[in-house]
C-alpha cells in the first residue's frame, strides 16, 4: 500500500499555527480592551433616585411648553374603537394629530425599555403613555421620570372624575397620572368545563381540576390571590405575609397547568385551561368577539383591582398637547363612547346616564348590548363588588420591590 | 515597501469586522462581566464591589434551569442531528435538478416570524385541537393526555425551531463530497453501508459539526419555547435571565446567569471541539 503523507497531516506541517507569542499577544489585545471597558463604568452606576418634586416643580415644568399640533400616544391593545373615532373627533377640533400605538403588552417590558432613555434624560418617541398602578408605576414616580400634571388645564377631569380616584395610595392627589380605566383581576372559567358554580379562590386550589387551573406569571397577580386566600389585604401586606401567601402557592403548583402571560383567554375557550385568573374586561371582549362563553367573577376572598393610568414622561417633546388629550377623554360623552367598546370600569360616573340614553334611542342587538353594559357590574361596579376589592401591594424601596419579586417569580419559573 | 504593504494589508482588512466585533461584541461583554461582579439597585445605583457571591448566590438559587436548559439543548439537536442527516442526504445526491427547489422548501417556513410559528405549535396541540381532539375522540388518547406545558412540546419546539439551521451545513458538507470517492469505494469492493459509515459520513462531519453549534448554543439559550409551549417545569435558563433583567430588574444576578451561561457553552463546545478534533473544527469555524 503507497503510504502518502496524509494532506490533514502535510497542511498542519506547512501552515502556520498559533504559538505562544500569538497568543500572548491575542491576550495583550483583550487585556487592553478589558481595562477599557472596565474605565468605562469603573465608579459603578449612577443610582436613579430623585428628590421628591418641590411646590414649584408644576409653574416651572409647564412654563415653557407650548402646544406643537402633534402628540405621539402608546397604550395596549384594544384600549380604543378600531375606527378611533374619538381620535379623529379630537384631531377635527384642535388641529392636534394623534399617532396613536398600541405597544404597551405589560408594564414591566415596558418600563424596561423606556427606561433607558428617561434615565438618561432623552424623550422616549411618546408625549402620553399609560400604565398600570404597580411598581413600575412607583419607580417612574420615584425616579422623577414622570411630568408633574398642571391641573389648571384639565378641567374635564375636576369636573368629571369620580372622586374615589383622587386619593388613590399609587398617586395621592393625581400629582403625576389620572385614570384611563380600571378594572378587576378575578377569576375566569368555561363553563363548558366547569359544571360547578365558581364563587372562590379556594376553588382554584381544588384537587378536581388539577392540570386545567391557570393562574397568572405577573408576581404582582399572583401573590395577591395567595394573600387574599388567606385572609390578607396584599395593600397592607408585609414580607411576612408575602412567605405565607408564596407557601400556599407552592401547594397549589402541582395543580397548575400553566402560570400565563398572555393569550389565557384563548386556552380558556379552546379547553387547555378550565379555571384561571382573570381580567374582567379580557374575558367579556373574548365572548364578544369570539362568541365564547366564558364566566367572570369577583371571588368571595376578594378581587384585586388595578388602574391603567395616563401620564406625561417628562423628557416628552409634546406635553401640552398630550395634557389636552387626557382632558379630552373626561368629557363625558368621550368617555361614554370609549367606555361602549373598552368595558372596563370608566372613572367618569356620568357616563351612565348618556349609555342609557344611547340604548333608549338604540334598537335591535345594539341596544341590547348597551342595555347590558349598564347592568354589567364589570363595568358599573355595585357596592357589594366594590368592598371586595383591594388594591395592589405598595411597594416602595427597591428593596421591597426585590424580596418581593424574589418571593413570587420563582413560583412560576420552577 | 511593498513588502511593508503586504503585512498590513490582511489586518486593513480585518479592520471594518473586526471594530465591529469589538464595539458590539467585546465591549458588551466585558461590561456584563462587571456588572456581574457589582453589588446594588436600580434606584441607589450599582457600586463594582468584586462581589463573587453573585455567582454562586444565582447558581445555587437557578442550577435546576440551568441543567434543565443543557438537557434540553442537547436532546434537541440529537433530534435535530435525527431529522436532518435523512433529508440533507437525500436532496445532495438523490434531489438531482430540483436541489434549489427542495432547499427552498426547507427554508420556507421559516419565512414567517419565530413566535408566530412556536404560537401556531400552540394552536396545533392543544389539548382538544386540530390534532388531539380527533384522537381523544376515537378513545386512543385519556380524555386528560395533553402536549402542551411538557418537555416534549418544548424539545419539540426547539428541534423544529432550529432545524434548517442543521440541514443546510449538513447539505452543503454532503453536497463536497467527491461523487468520485464514493465510487471508488464501491470499487473497492464496500457495500453501501460500509460505503457510507467508512467515505460518507467522515466526510460530513465538519457540516454535521457546524450544525450542533448552530442548534445547540441557541436552542440551550431560547426562551421563547419554554415561555410559549412550556409549563411551570419547563422553565429554562432564558427565561429566568429575562426575568431578572426586565421584570425584577436585578442586573448583577441576571448578568452572572448569562455569563455562567456563555461560559458553559464555550466550556462545553471546546470539549466537543476536542473530542471530534481540532482541525475538524478549524474547517467547520472556517465555512
Amino acid at each position: 500500500m503507497d503510504r502518502k503523507i496524509d494532506p490533514a497531516l502535510l497542511r498542519g506541517l506547512s501552515q502556520r499555527r498559533y504559538d505562544r507569542r500569538d497568543v500572548m499577544k491575542l491576550f495583550g489585545v483583550g487585556a487592553g480592551l478589558g481595562a477599557a471597558g472596565l474605565t468605562l463604568a469603573a465608579c459603578g452606576v449612577k443610582g436613579a433616585k430623585q428628590a421628591p418634586a418641590d411646590q414649584d416643580a408644576v409653574a416651572k415644568y409647564w412654563a415653557d411648553k407650548k402646544q406643537n399640533g402633534h402628540l405621539d400616544f402608546a397604550t395596549w391593545a384594544l384600549y380604543m374603537p378600531k375606527d378611533q373615532a374619538p381620535l379623529k373627533a379630537f384631531t377635527k377640533e384642535t388641529g392636534i394629530t394623534v399617532n396613536y400605538q398600541e405597544v404597551i403588552q405589560d408594564d414591566p417590558s415596558w418600563y424596561g425599555k423606556i427606561q433607558p432613555q428617561l434615565a438618561a434624560d432623552k424623550p422616549i418617541g411618546y408625549d402620553l403613555m399609560v400604565v398600570t398602578n404597580g411598581m413600575e408605576l412607583d419607580k417612574l414616580v420615584e425616579f422623577g421620570y414622570l411630568a408633574p400634571l398642571d391641573h389648571s388645564r384639565l378641567p374635564n377631569y375636576t369636573q368629571n372624575a369620580d372622586p374615589i380616584y383622587r386619593n388613590e395610595a399609587y398617586d395621592k392627589g393625581n400629582v403625576y397620572s389620572i385614570p384611563y380605566t380600571s378594572g378587576y383581576t378575578g377569576i375566569a372559567y368555561n363553563p363548558a368545563y366547569v359544571k360547578e358554580p365558581i364563587t372562590k379562590i379556594a376553588q382554584l386550589w381544588d384537587p378536581k381540576y388539577a392540570g386545567k387551573i391557570g393562574m397568572m406569571k405577573d408576581p404582582q397577580e399572583l401573590g395577591n390571590f395567595g394573600m387574599l386566600l388567606l385572609g390578607i389585604n396584599p395593600e397592607t401586606s408585609t414580607p411576612a405575609d408575602w412567605t405565607r401567601a408564596a407557601a400556599k402557592l407552592r401547594e397549589q403548583k402541582p395543580l397548575v397547568r400553566a402560570y400565563v402571560a398572555q393569550d389565557y383567554t384563548k386556552s380558556l375557550a379552546n379547553g387547555d385551561l378550565w379555571i384561571c385568573q382573570g381580567w374582567s374586561g379580557d374575558i367579556f371582549q373574548e365572548n364578544a368577539s369570539n362568541g365564547s362563553n366564558l364566566q367572570f367573577v369577583v371571588p368571595e376572598e376578594g378581587g384585586t383591582i388595578w388602574t391603567d393610568n395616563m401620564m406625561i414622561p417628562k423628557t416628552a417633546a409634546n406635553p401640552v398637547d398630550a395634557v389636552m388629550m387626557m382632558d379630552y377623554f373626561y368629557r363625558p360623552q368621550v368617555a361614554a363612547d370609549l367606555t361602549e367598546f373598552i368595558n372596563y370600569v370608566t372613572p367618569v360616573p356620568s357616563t351612565k346616564d348618556l349609555i342609557a340614553k344611547h340604548a333608549a334611542a338604540s334598537t335591535g342587538d345594539d341596544k341590547k348590548t348597551l342595555e347590558e353594559i349598564l347592568t354589567r357590574p364589570l363595568v358599573y361596579p355595585t357596592a357589594a363588588d366594590l368592598a371586595k376589592l383591594k388594591r395592589y401591594p405598595s411597594l416602595k424601596s427597591a428593596d421591597e420591590q426585590k424580596t418581593y419579586q424574589n418571593t413570587f417569580l420563582p413560583i412560576s419559573s420552577g | 515597501m511593498g513588502s511593508l504593504r503586504a503585512r498590513f494589508t490582511p489586518y486593513a482588512l480585518m479592520l471594518p469586522g473586526g471594530l465591529w466585533l469589538a464595539i458590539f461584541f467585546v465591549i458588551p461583554t466585558l461590561i456584563l462581566l462587571q456588572f456581574s461582579l457589582m453589588t446594588g439597585n436600580e434606584a441607589d445605583g450599582y457600586q463594582f464591589t468584586f462581589h463573587w457571591q453573585n455567582y454562586s448566590d444565582a447558581l445555587s438559587t437557578y442550577y435546576p434551569q440551568f441543567i434543565r436548559s443543557l438537557e434540553y439543548g442537547g436532546t434537541a439537536t440529537v433530534l435535530g442531528i435525527a431529522l436532518s442527516y435523512p433529508v440533507a442526504y437525500w436532496i445532495a445526491f438523490k434531489g438531482g435538478a430540483r436541489k434549489s427547489t427542495y432547499l427552498f422548501l426547507i427554508l420556507l417556513p421559516f419565512f414567517v416570524s419565530f413566535v408566530l410559528r412556536t404560537i401556531s405549535w400552540q394552536f396545533l396541540l392543544s389539548d382538544n385541537g386540530m390534532v388531539l381532539g380527533p384522537l381523544k375522540d376515537a378513545g386512543l388518547l385519556p380524555p386528560d393526555f395533553h402536549i402542551l406545558q411538557t418537555s416534549v412540546a418544548v424539545v419539540g419546539g426547539l428541534t423544529y425551531n432550529y432545524l434548517p439551521f442543521m440541514v443546510l451545513p449538513i447539505y452543503v458538507a454532503l453536497e463536497r463530497v467527491d461523487p468520485g470517492v464514493v465510487e471508488a469505494s464501491y470499487d473497492l469492493y464496500s457495500s453501501r453501508t460500509q460505503s457510507f459509515l467508512k467515505v460518507i459520513f467522515p466526510l460530513s462531519l465538519p457540516g454535521v459539526f457546524a450544525g450542533v453549534l448552530m442548534n445547540f448554543v441557541p436552542a440551550a439559550s431560547d426562551y421563547v419555547n419554554a415561555e410559549v409551549l412550556g409549563g411551570p417545569d419547563n422553565t429554562m435558563i432564558g427565561n429566568i435571565i429575562q426575568d431578572q433583567a426586565l421584570t425584577v430588574r436585578d442586573y448583577p444576578t441576571a448578568t452572572a446567569l448569562s455569563a455562567t451561561l456563555m461560559l458553559a457553552l464555550l466550556v462545553g463546545i471546546f470539549a466537543y471541539a476536542r473530542a471530534l478534533g481540532t482541525e475538524t473544527v478549524l474547517q467547520a469555524a472556517a465555512r
